[in-house]
């Protein structure tokens, strides 16, 4: 047993510190402020650029998209529907089944809607999937707070003649905010490392898209592509690239639980 | 918003509200019929089980069986849960109950960040070290020649990504277990282990199992890390040391194709109605599982 | 003088599934005067207030039937606005519950719920609604800082300001000072004693001094009837029924 717990954390230590050690070692400033030049991928110069931005982009799109969708349900479920527990059920357990589907699937939807309109791979088509992608997990993380809110404060609001949409955009969300910051973030933090639902959604270019309907890069298709090339220096570009995407990652996490902290002040502590 | 008045501001709320609920609700038959649509070509021209147990791909010759890709995946996913189980379920016991509660605060940033590090980044340490390792080392030792990008790296793999998805889960079920139980068995003269074994296990067990299935749902349909180091070669593997082919890795290699041969856009988009299909079925199953055992 | 009660609770029944919690109520809640309903826990009391402002509405389980006539509304028939019936009451629960903003705005969101726009007057009703509840003089400079800091008496009492800022004509009190020290159970005993003359008070709790101390009316309830009901005097000095008798010399307690 305790073999097994140092196992994992012994894991997690070598993966962090092989991607590290590569990645440390290839990386530079060019790499980071500069799109690729011809050639990148065999060697010739630039940098990763259209792929970081590319990468922000599209995923900022996704979470602001599915915050704006995903919200409204958790709240709807958590406050109109407070009567119904047999539709909240059903709703939940609805989106219980699609909270696991994997990535691919959305990518492909994302792909076929794409060819029914007329889309081609763009930054628009992988905001939509990407959205698509993580609306259940937002959901999902946000409805787990918003159950914590007791029903006493419910009732305080309620005879103090506050209407449910009062209730739930004016008291639910301050009163778990952090909740909601930790869920949005951690949807990020899922959209922007999937490589599967972009990949044949949001294309690939060596440019910074000029608008929604072009195609945009991405960091995790730019680790595979760098990866894919036959020169060695390439290749260690790619380790590179991935210690920019995990170190995204890893800050945005972080700030999710800094953050979290520091709006708590306003919360009640029930 | 400001220029409505409570009424106003209510009805607008209630309407993004519904429109949003919808949306979200009718997903999962948005995802089914739209994939069946587009693999309906193929599906029309073949039997169903032509495709799922004929072993030739040949897309140019119209010949699409995808029994090599369902096995690939099931071997992955299997193997892949076969290490991550005992591993989830032992480490799970032991911070949960042998270990001091500030063990578990460092427990969690480390799981959380496994589980934030990105499939693709996954797949590059399966290159850089688990394809190596076995080409050169595991192999050998074990008296096979093999390239290293394998079904073994694969399940390797996969199943450290797996890791942090059942370890929480678990580890939120074992907590979930009141103290009295442990001490009322304890206060019986049974060991530790004894308790664990045979009192905690048992009632755990539920969602031991649950936490499992959902391990395998989310394996299953897990792409870029496997494709990276499965050898995404189609044919039937013989040994773990063999590569293999997964369907969502033929999704993922092909879809720059597909337009090209006829039907094969419609065979990849089956595909990915086998993988929906997949894996709604275990998660409904699992649901239900809990349901049904929740009783205690 | 109106001898009209203010509320009039006529057969009202409420279940829970199969199990019935309250039978057959009939209660006159006079004008102006503190009410307290009287009984040993378990015997629906704060259902019973629960009833008088629809919270019932929010737990699907419930089923309430009868009438509650206040000011000749049936409260239980309506269907639409009922918002703004609430904001007819008042609620102070057992647990403090404010709202998770700064102690001003705990004030200012009743305000604004009750129509009031400008800031001048919000100001003004703030201050007075937080002097009525006895609370302004200890926090008058922390207007801006979260509530959630208070102590809980000062939690409870930012309840009651809040509860009176909607204006109400009634209310409602579930055991207010039952988390409370003593200082601050006195506080808002006091509170409600003064504000009587302009609100009708209805108070529930299991504290026989308490209600000695506090009530003009006392509704004695056990196990979801209504024993007995009558002035303080009444019920403590000539109970009629036997419950009232034996609860009252500490039996059931």
């Amino acid at each position: 047993m305790i073999f097994s717990t140092y196992f994992i954390l012994a894991i997690l230590a070598i993966i962090i510190y092989s991607i590290f050690e590569k990645g440390l070692r290839s990386i530079s400033w060019e790499m980071l402020t500069q799109i690729p030049q011809g050639g990148y991928y065999y060697g010739k110069g630039g940098g990763i650029l259209n792929a970081i931005l590319g990468s922000l982009a599209l995923a900022s799109g996704a979470t602001v998209l599915a915050f704006i969708i995903g919200l409204p349900v958790a709240l709807y479920l958590n406050v109109f529907l407070i009567r119904h527990k047999k539709v909240v059920d059903v709703i939940r357990f609805l989106l219980d089944l699609v909270w696991g589907i994997p990535s691919i699937v959305y990518g492909a939807f994302g792909f076929s809607l794409m060819i029914f309109f007329g889309l081609q791979t763009s930054l628009l088509a992988g905001i939509l999937t990407v959205t698509l992608f993580i609306l259940p997990i937002m959901i999902r993380s946000m409805d787990e707070i918003l159950r914590t809110v007791p029903i006493g404060l419910q009732e305080a609001a309620y005879s103090l003649g506050s209407n449910k949409s009062e209730i739930a955009f004016k008291i639910f969300t301050r009163q778990s905010i952090s909740g909601i910051i930790t869920a949005v973030l951690l949807s990020f933090g899922r959209g922007i490392g999937d490589a599967a639902a972009v990949l044949f959604t949001a294309g690939y270019t060596d440019h910074l898209p000029n608008g929604l309907l072009e195609p945009v890069a991405t960091l995790p298709l730019s680790i595979f592509f760098q990866l894919s090339s036959p020169v060695p220096e390439v290749q260690n570009r790619a380790y590179a690239s991935a210690l920019v995407l995990t170190l995204i990652i890893l800050i945005v996490s972080l700030f999710s639980r800094g953050i979290g902290k520091r709006y708590h002040k306003t919360k009640i502590n029930f | 918003m400001y220029l409505l008045n409570r009424e106003q501001r209510h009805a607008v709320n209630y309407t993004w509200m519904i429109i949003s609920l919808l949306l979200v609700a009718f997903l999962p038959f948005l995802l089914f019929i739209g994939l069946y649509f587009k693999s309906f070509l193929l599906i029309h021209d073949y039997s169903l089980a032509d495709l799922i147990f004929s072993k030739t791909w040949k897309p140019a010759r119209g010949q699409f069986g995808f029994y090599p890709f369902i096995v690939g995946s099931v071997w992955v996913t299997l193997l892949a849960m076969l290490i991550t189980a005992p591993v989830c379920l032992l480490t799970a016991i032991y911070v949960t109950q042998y270990t001091k509660k500030t063990f578990l605060r460092i427990m969690h940033p480390a799981i959380d960040i496994l589980a934030g590090i990105p499939s693709v980044v996954y797949g590059l340490w399966g290159i850089l070290v688990v394809v190596p390792f076995i080409s050169r080392y595991l192999g050998p030792w074990m008296g096979v020649k093999t390239m290293g990008y394998s079904i073994l790296a694969a399940s390797f793999v996969l199943s450290i990504m797996i890791i942090p998805f059942v370890l929480n889960i678990l580890i939120e079920i074992f907590r979930a277990i009141p103290m009295e139980l442990k001490e009322a068995t304890l206060s019986l003269g049974a060991t530790q282990w004894q308790t664990i074994k045979h009192v905690l296990a048992k009632k755990a067990l539920p969602g031991i199992i649950a936490a499992f299935g959902f391990g395998l749902a989310r394996a299953f349909g897990e792409t870029m890390a496997v494709l990276m180091v499965v050898g995404n070669v189609v044919r039937l593997p013989k040994s773990v040391f063999d590569p293999g082919y997964t369907l969502p890795a033929l999704i993922a290699n092909n879809y720059g194709e597909m337009l090209s041969i006829p039907k094969y856009d419609s065979a990849l988009m089956f595909a990915a109605l086998l993988l929906l299909a997949v894996s709604l079925f275990f998660n409904l199953v699992m649901h239900f599982f809990i349901v049904r055992y929740n009783k205690y | 003088m109106d001898h009209k009660p203010k509320i009039e609770i006529r057969n009202l029944n409420v279940f829970t599934g199969k199990t019935q919690i309250l039978r057959d109520i009939n209660i006159d809640i006079p004008k102006n005067k503190i009410t307290v309903i009287l009984g040993p826990s378990g015997c629906g009391k704060t259902t019973l207030l629960k009833c008088l402002n629809r919270l019932t509405d929010l737990y699907p389980e419930l089923k309430v039937t009868g009438k509650i006539m206040i000011d000749n509304y049936n409260i239980l028939a309506a269907k639409e606005d009922i918002y703004k019936l609430r904001q007819q009451m008042g609620l102070l629960s057992q647990r403090p519950y404010p709202l998770p903003m700064t102690i001003y705005n705990n004030i200012a969101y009743a305000l604004k719920l009750r129509g009031i726009k400008s800031r001048r007057e919000t100001h003004k009703l703030v201050m007075h609604y937080l002097q009525q509840a006895n609370l302004w003089d200890e926090i008058r400079n922390r207007l801006r800082e979260p509530a959630s800091r208070l102590s809980i008496g000062q939690q409870q009492r930012l309840c009651l300001a809040r509860g009176l800022a909607v204006n109400p004509e009634i209310i409602l009190a579930d055991e207010p000072t039952s988390a409370l020290d003593p200082i601050s159970s006195q506080f808002i005993e006091e509170t409600f004693i003064k504000l009587k003359s302009e609100y009708t008070i209805v108070l529930v709790t299991h504290v026989l001094r308490q209600a000695k101390r506090i009530a003009d009316n006392v509704v004695f309830m056990y196990l979801g009837d209504v024993v007995e009901q009558g002035t303080v005097e009444e019920v403590f000095e000539n109970p009629k029924m036997e419950k009232t008798k034996l609860y009252l010399g500490g039996t059931f307690n």
